[in-house]
Formats: structure tokens, sequence, C-alpha cells
């Protein structure tokens, strides 16, 4: 069975491409505009990894990881951020969360893939 | 006696000395309770007997009698008074690790690199001759001993050149086995003691010998004299020296005792406690006493018994011979030797020290930051300069003595000298007391006194051998009688040492102080000169470091490193903190470890070249004006006392006040300017994201869907316009805040531009099903101002409203209004309504992304920031009235 993504961004282009891009690559996707409908989807979906903006307007990226990974149900899911955030506080914030990866804005659509494939086949 | 005998003791002695030195240093266990050091301290001070003392005093008493006492009795006198500024410069000596005399100048002004270097230089120049008359003591006494007089050898054929070399050798090893110089050396005081007590003995031996022995008593040889008639004179006072002259020697030589390098070092850098200088303040007069018991009868003992073409100052020696008494004569020998070596290892290791701190060792660190390698260990590098410097230094006076010194009896060569160094007494306890006086007074007075000590002493000594120098003599310079050597200003009658010392300290002490009323100080100085003047209330400067940088604590250690060695630093270091109380875990260092860290390096090379490293180390992130406020302020607490700087300040907090105030707008501006930037480049990524990712998809699958192809290729150019929107945005709004936008007035309808503005949402409004409600009664009201701009605002207000009204059955009115100083402009839609909290902040730019706890709507965030400037710029108001779910009003006006 395919692993399944959920793919977290309030930018409709860039969920758009995240959702083609992922979808080509043989996963199945599901999306979220904005934090309160991720966490409706990670509870009742629980995916096997999430791709999480941070800068959303009504639950931020940090907030959902947190989330996720006091939930015993739900932290084994991996949580990759992508965020035009880049500072070393950010990141170091983020991966202090429990993220598996970190990855910044803009962001290359190949690498994300190979990385993404890495994290769902040990 | 037989020149090898000699050399051999004069070894034997130095041998001893150097044993001596070890013994007590190495003996630490073996503490020397405070009255002892209390002698030490009081025997190393004289030090200031040299050869001078032991041979020249009875040369010069033979001729002009008790005219030699004023070099005795002026430091006797002037010791009460001494203990004030001795204690005064011990005290700032030791807080600044001050080792020489300048370094304390060129701190006192400034930090001022020329000061160190042309009081190095000048004092280099004034203390040569008075160390090559201890050579030439040395030279004369074993030659004469040895029965081997030979005037016109020089180098290698020159047994004095050996003896030169012997004791560059000890300089050495004394005065450069480590190269922390304010570290209490006891063992050379002890050596220094040790041979005060030599030579003091010594010449009670020969004094006890000659008075007692042969002649009856000491009155038995001044009988004889007086029966010899001829030399009544030298019973008078008045007869060689008026009493003006007695009274200037005596000041001189009070100087000199504090002036002269060596006195400098053993009076303050080796004194470690201050309760020493009370004991020394009697017991050194009292040497001085003792060793000049006995000067006037061996004089007078050496007028009657040599032949008159006798080397007076040689009497010493002479008289012992005389009676066949070799053992006397050694041990006079020893004694002049004593006193001669004495004085030229404490004077040429000071002498060096100044040198290698002011002028070698910045140029060593100079060159090897060039070099790029700022980690290089230049600790041997700092011992090889003092190395060379103390040859170098005894080469040139050992030849200073061949060609020179030879025809010049010992006391004036010596004189000549202390006129030099009291050129900087001036400098010295005027800077000590008075903050008026500045680094250009200093400077100017200083070569002033320089130059006159040139022109008085200098050129008559050199009149036999320059042609020039003659004439000048005879004619006065330029041919102007007034400006003789002799008599300057026509000033007759003096003795030529104290018309010298009249004069140049006359013309020291005007220039500096009218330069320095003239000139300004820097804000450095000031501090300084308050910091040294109110040495005594300094708690609160302790521990106040000007430094105020990042500094890491392995960077400090790694400098400290590079001079003293890596075990050494890092036990200082532990030391330090332990004593009190810091850790040291962390990275950056407490300025208190700074500061402790510069006077360790300073007294190794100097604060001039501590400062430079430190400064090296520390980011330059010199003193916040919050933290120099601080300071200056806690400063001023201290000086409050003073009637005429109450007033400054109150002046001065005014400006503080002020100059906090600035300073906070601009930490402020800074904070506010490094978020937009942030915050802009965040916003810039997003488009970005997007624009890549598609076009990397495009690329990747060839064959997608025609229709998906095209609708990838749509959103791409829309974010392009997204992007290339926002960066538009933000340059408008750069132009507003850095004031360059221009506006152009015109005269136009509003009625027609709202009417414009209207036509381009149009479409978006039909197809979202949002209603334009207009009310502009006047439809030839006529606007002034900027109309491209006005439009702006309009698009902006509008977008927003179509953005926000109701989704179901949008509606959106504008309403204008003619009120009589101004137009009134209202766009108003039915949407959600925009909560209290935020009716001001929405009107900052990129407000949203500054709180994240509300709500980011759509938008570049920048639109309503520069409307409310363009608005502003119209001398208008743009503000918004709503409530949460009533829907908002955005109103704006603009003056008619």
């Amino acid at each position: 069975m395919s692993s399944k993504i959920l793919v977290v961004d309030d930018d409709p282009y860039i969920l758009l491409s995240l959702e083609f891009l992922m979808k080509k690559n043989g996963f199945h996707v599901l999306i979220a505009r904005n934090g309160t409908e991720a966490l409706q989807i990670l509870n009742e979906q629980i995916p096997d990894l999430v791709l999480l903006d941070i800068m959303m307007p009504d639950v931020d990226g940090y907030a959902i990881c947190k989330q996720i990974k006091s939930n015993k149900l739900l932290k084994h899911i991996q949580v990759v951020f992508l965020s035009a955030k880049t500072s070393e506080g950010d990141i170091k914030k983020g991966m202090d969360l429990g993220a598996a990866l970190y990855i910044t804005k803009p962001f290359s659509t190949r690498t994300l893939v190979k990385q993404v494939k890495e994290l769902l086949e040990p | 006696m037989s020149s090898i005998v000699l050399t051999i003791i004069s070894l034997v002695y130095l041998l001893l000395l150097f044993v001596i030195a070890t013994y007590s240093e190495i003996g630490k266990k073996f503490k020397v309770n405070k009255k002892g050091s209390a002698y030490i301290y009081a025997l190393s001070l004289a030090v200031y007997c040299t050869a001078w003392t032991f041979y020249g005093s009875v040369g010069n008493a033979s001729k002009n009698g008790v005219s030699f006492i004023p070099v005795y009795l002026g430091p006797t006198l002037m010791m009460p008074l001494l203990w004030i500024f001795l204690r005064k410069i011990i005290r700032i000596s030791k807080k600044y690790s001050i080792s020489n005399i300048a370094d304390f100048l060129s701190i006192r002004y400034g930090q001022n690199r020329t000061i160190g270097i042309l009081v190095s230089i000048l004092f280099f120049i004034g203390i040569v001759p008075y160390i090559s008359l201890q050579i030439k003591a040395i030279d004369t006494s074993f030659q004469l001993l040895s029965n081997s007089i030979h005037p016109h050898r020089l180098f290698f054929s020159d047994i004095s050149f050996y003896i030169v070399l012997v004791l560059i050798f000890f300089t050495i090893l004394y005065g450069t086995r480590n190269i922390d110089i304010t570290e209490r050396r006891r063992g050379l005081m002890s050596a220094i003691a040790f041979e005060s007590v030599v030579k003091l003995i010594s010449f009670l031996i020969v004094g006890i010998f000659i008075s007692y022995h042969i002649f009856k008593s000491p009155s038995d040889i001044f009988q004889q004299i007086l029966q010899k008639g001829t030399f009544n004179n030298l019973f008078h006072v008045e007869q060689n020296l008026s009493y003006f002259d007695w009274l200037l020697l005596l000041i001189l030589s009070g100087i000199a005792i504090v002036m002269l390098p060596r006195q400098f070092q053993v009076a303050v850098v080796e004194n470690n406690d201050e309760n020493n200088i009370k004991q020394a303040s009697w017991l050194f007069p009292l040497y001085l006493i003792l060793i000049n018991l006995f000067v006037l009868p061996i004089a007078f003992a050496g007028k009657l018994l040599m032949s008159p073409s006798f080397d007076a100052d040689m009497y010493v020696l002479g008289l012992p011979m005389h009676f066949q008494n070799n053992v006397i004569a050694t041990i006079v020998y020893l004694g002049g030797f004593a006193a001669a070596s004495g004085m030229i290892i404490i004077e040429t290791i000071a002498l060096s020290i100044m040198l290698s701190n002011n002028i070698a060792i910045p140029l060593l660190i100079y060159i090897r930051n060039r070099k790029a390698e700022s980690n290089e260990y230049i600790g041997n590098k700092i011992k090889l300069v003092r190395r060379i410097s103390i040859i170098t230094i005894l080469i040139i006076a050992y030849l200073y003595d061949k060609f020179i010194a030879e025809n010049f009896p010992l006391t004036s060569i010596g004189f000549v000298s202390f006129v030099a160094v009291a050129q900087f007494a001036p400098a010295m306890f005027g800077g000590i007391y008075q903050s008026i006086i500045n680094k250009n007074g200093v400077l100017s007075g200083i070569i002033t006194g320089f130059i006159i000590w040139f022109f008085t002493l200098i050129i008559p000594s050199i009149a036999n051998k320059l042609e020039l120098a003659k004439s000048i003599c005879n004619d006065g310079l330029f041919g102007i009688s007034f400006l003789k050597p002799n008599s300057l200003f026509g000033l007759q009658g003096l003795n030529p040492i104290s018309h010298a010392f009249f004069w140049s300290i006359f013309f020291n002490v005007l220039v500096m102080f009218l330069v320095s009323l003239f000139s300004q100080s820097s804000s450095n100085e000031i501090y300084q000169a308050n910091s040294f003047i109110n040495i005594y209330n300094a708690d609160e400067y302790q521990n106040k470091s000007i430094w105020h940088g990042k500094t890491f604590l392995k960077d400090i250690i790694k400098v400290l490193s590079n001079i003293i060695g890596e075990g050494r630093a890092n036990s200082l270091i532990n030391g330090y903190a332990e004593r009190h109380k810091i850790d040291i875990t962390q990275e950056t260092s407490d300025s208190r470890i700074i500061q402790f860290a510069e006077s360790i390096l300073a007294s190794s090379v100097g604060v001039a070249s501590a400062d430079v490293l430190i400064k090296n180390i520390s980011e330059k992130n010199e003193i916040t004006i919050d933290e120099a406020l601080k300071i200056l302020q806690e400063n001023q607490k201290v000086l409050i006392s003073n009637k005429e700087l109450r007033k400054k300040q109150t002046d001065l907090t005014k400006v503080t006040e002020q100059l906090q105030q600035a300073n906070q707008q601009l930490k402020l501006i800074d904070e506010q300017k490094d978020e937009f930037l942030y915050t802009v480049t965040h916003e810039l990524r997003t488009p970005l994201t997007s624009i890549r990712a598609l076009s990397e998809i495009l690329q990747d699958n060839p064959d997608m869907e025609e229709e998906q192809k095209q609708s990838f290729l749509g959103s791409i150019v829309s974010e392009t316009e997204r992007l290339s929107y926002l960066i538009t945005q933000v340059l408008n709004l750069e132009r507003f805040e850095s004031g360059k936008q221009r506006l152009n007035f015109s005269s136009f309808s509003f009625y027609d531009l709202i009417k414009e503005a209207i036509v381009t949402i149009q479409p978006i409004a039909l197809a979202n099903h949002i209603q334009i409600k207009t009310y502009i009664p006047d439809s030839q009201l006529l606007l002034h101002a900027d109309k491209d701009l006005l439009m702006q605002v309009l698009n902006n207000l509008l977008s927003n409203a179509l953005k926000f009204c109701n989704q179901d059955n949008g509606e959106i009115r504008i309403r204008v209004f003619d009120m009589q100083n101004e137009v009134r402009c209202e766009i108003e839609d039915n949407g959600k309504g925009i909560e209290a909290e935020v009716h001001e902040l929405i009107f900052d730019k990129f407000f949203q992304a500054k709180n994240q706890t509300l709500k980011k709507p759509t938008g570049s965030g920048l639109g309503l920031a520069i409307c409310k400037k363009i608005i502003l710029s119209h001398q208008g108001n743009i503000w918004v009235e709503s409530e949460i779910d009533k829907g908002s009003r955005f109103i704006f006006t603009i003056p008619n």
C-alpha cells in the first residue's frame, strides 16, 4: 500500500504544485489549506508523513508539530517543515520539536521527492 | 695588582651578587618580614649613589668644598614632600601596571604613542652619559689599581670593554629571564640592597682608614688644610655656588630621586608595600649621611697628600694605594665597582624596558599583524628585543665614554643627566594634580626644555671639538649675546648646571601651561586625567572597563599565551577567576577578566601594546553610549565636590538625556528595519516557491495533459505578477520612508477619479456578485492633490473591500463629503469587520507578520501602510471604523 502524505500550506499555488508532485510519484495525497483543516485530517486519516508550512493564519506549523509529537497515536508521523523562514533559530526550533527534516523555500522539487522517498522507505 | 686578579675579583663579586639574587628568589618560603622588606626597599633606593657618589663627590669636594652636598641634601630635604608624591605615583602605577616613566606619561596624556616614543628617546639621550660615567669610573679605577694606564685603547684591546661585556651578560641575565616586568623581582632587589651595603661599608672603611689611621682624626685633616691657607674657599658656601645655585641644585636633586629611570624602577615599580615609603623616608637620608660622612676628609687628605696632577676623582682609590695598602685599595675598588655596576644594571634594564615597550614591541606587533599571523608566539621575540636594546645601550655608553666623557669630571656628566630627566618632571607632577595639562602642552614643554638643555649644556661640552659650538659659546647664537649658552638672557653668575636647570624648567613649565590652556584635550585624556588625579577615590573606577566588547575567553588565553606562555596564562586566568568568583565556563568573558588580562599584558609589553593586543581580539564593539554615559555619570559623582564642575554636570545631564533619547530612537528604528527586511524576504520567497516548483514540474513531466500544462503556466505567470507587485510596493514604501517621494500636485475631479477606479474593479465585482454604490453629491468637486498617488489609495482600499466583503451578497459603498477645509472619502464593505485592537495596527507595514496570533489576510500587507504614507504626505488623515460582523469603513481626508 502506498504511503499517505498530508500537504499543508495556505498558499494555493504551492499546495497545487505539491499535490501534483507527490501524486505523480505514487503517493496518496491529502491536502489542507490551514492549520485547523490539517489537524482534522491528521486525526482522522493518520498519514505517514506531513509536509508542513509554518506561517499560516490560524495555527502555525510549529504548534501543529508539537501536537503531533505529543499525541500517542500521531507521534510516529514524520514531520517535514517547508518554510520561507530560513534563519538558524527558526530551523533549530523546528528540529528541536522533533521534525525529521526542515526544508527552506524555495525548494527543489527533485530533491524534495528524493528526501521524502528516503524517509518513507527505510 | 695584576689585571687578571682584578678581573677575577670583579667576576667573583658579580657572581656573588647573582647567587644572592637567585637565593632570595628561590627561597620563597623564606618570607621577608615587614621590617626586612622595608630595609631592602630603603637600601635599594640607595642605588641613587653611584660611582658619582663613590668617586665623583670626593673629586668635586676637593675643588669646590662643600658644594658637593646639594646632591644629597636635596633628596634628604625633599623626602617628606616626596613621600606624598611617591605614594600617589605608586598607587597609579600599580593600578595601570605601569613599569616606566614613558608609559606613565603616555597613559596620563591619553595613551599617546608619540609621548611614549619621545620620552623614551629623550631618556635614552639623557641617561647614556650617566651610564658612561659609571663605565669611566670602572675603567679608571681598574687601570689605576692594575697599574696599566692605557687611555686610548678601544674594544678588544681595552679591558673596560670586556668589563662592559660582562656587565651586558649580567644585565641580560637579571633583566630578561622573564618578561613580566611588574613581577616584583625580589632577587634583583636583594642584590641591589646588598650592593648598597657593600659600597657603604667600603666607603666607610676607607674613610676610617684615612681619617683615623693615616691621620689622627678628621679634625686633624681639617686643621692641616686650614693651615695651608689656600683652601679656605672650600668651606664657604657662597664661594663657588651662590645661595640661588644651592636652591636650584637642591630642587634638581630632589626631582632626580624620582625621575631617574632606576629610581622610578626601585621606588615605584618594585614597591610592594606603601608603608615602606614611610620607613624609607628616614632610612634613606640616614644612608646618605653615612656615605657622605667621609667625603670631605678624604678630599682634603687627597689635596694634602697626592700630587696636584693626580685626578681628584680617584683620591678614594689613590690614597690607600699611596700607602701601599692593597687590601683597602681592593675594598675600595670593589665598593666603586659595586656602585657603578648596580647603577648600570638597573638603569639599563629600566631604559631597555622603556625603549622596547614604546618603540620596538609596537613595531613587532605591527609587523606581525601585517604578516597576518596574529597567533604567533612572540614572547621570545620580546625577550630578544629587550636583550638587543640592553646591548645597544651599553655599547653606546661605552663609546660615549671613550670619545666624549673622557675629558669631564664625573659629577658634571652626572648633572647633565639630572637636568635632562628633570624635563619630564613638570609633565609628571603636573599631570597627577592638574587636569588642565594636556598632551600638546606636555609635548611642547618637554621639547622646549630639551632644546634649552641641549643649548646650555651639550653645546658647551663639545665646544672643544666643534668650531661651531665654540663660536656659539663665545658670541651667542647667531651672534646675539643674549643667547649665550652660559648666560642665557643675560643671567650671569650661576653655576652652568643650575643655570641650565633654571632656564630649561622655566620655559618647559611656561610653554606647557600656555599650550595646555590654549589647546583642547581629547575626551580620552580627560578621562585618564581624572582617573589619575582622583586615584584615591578611585574605587568606582575599578572594574569599569572602557573596553566592553564581546571577547572570547579562548582568544584572551591565546593572546596571553603568545606573550607569557600557555601554562602561565592558564594558571593566571584560573587563579583570578577563582579569587573573584567569576564563571569562566562561558564562552564570552567577563569584563574583569579582560581588564586583568590587559594588565598582565601591560606588564610585559607596556600598556600601549597591551591595548592594541586586546583590541585585536575583541569585537570592535566599543562601549555603548549607554554604558559610556553611565560611567561618565558615575565619574561625575566623584568629581561633584569640585564646585566649578557642578555646572558642567547639569549641562552634561541634559546632554546625556538627549543622547539617551536619540539612542533609543535609533535602536528602535534599527530593530524595525531588521524586522522589515526579514519579513520582506519571507514574503518574496512564497511566490518564488510556487514559480520554481511549478516550473520544475513542467520540465519533469513533458507528457502532462495540455490543459493542466496551461493551467500551471498561468499560475506561474500570475505568481510572477504577484512577486513583481510586491517588489513595487516595497519600493514605493521605501521611497516614502526615505523621503524621496515627490508629490505632483494637480487639480482634478474627484468624481472622475473614483469612476476610473471603479472601472478597474468592475469585472471582479461582477464575477463575485458584489454591488458597488456611490454617493458623490458634487460631481464638479475639484481636488488638489497628486492624482496618481490618490488613485493608488483608491485602488488599494477598493481591492481590500472586494476581498473582505460578504461573499454572498457583497456590497461596497463609496461616499464623498465636501467639508469646510477638507474632502472626506469613505469606502465601506459589509464583510466580517476588524476587531478594535488592530484598528491602528493594520496600517503598519506587514502588520500581520509581526503578530502571529492574528489573522493573515491575503495581499502584500503593505497596501494600507502605503495608503497611510500617501495620505499623511498630503497632510490628511486615514483611519478605519469597524466592528466584528458589522463590516468595515475606511475613511480618509485630504485638506483642500
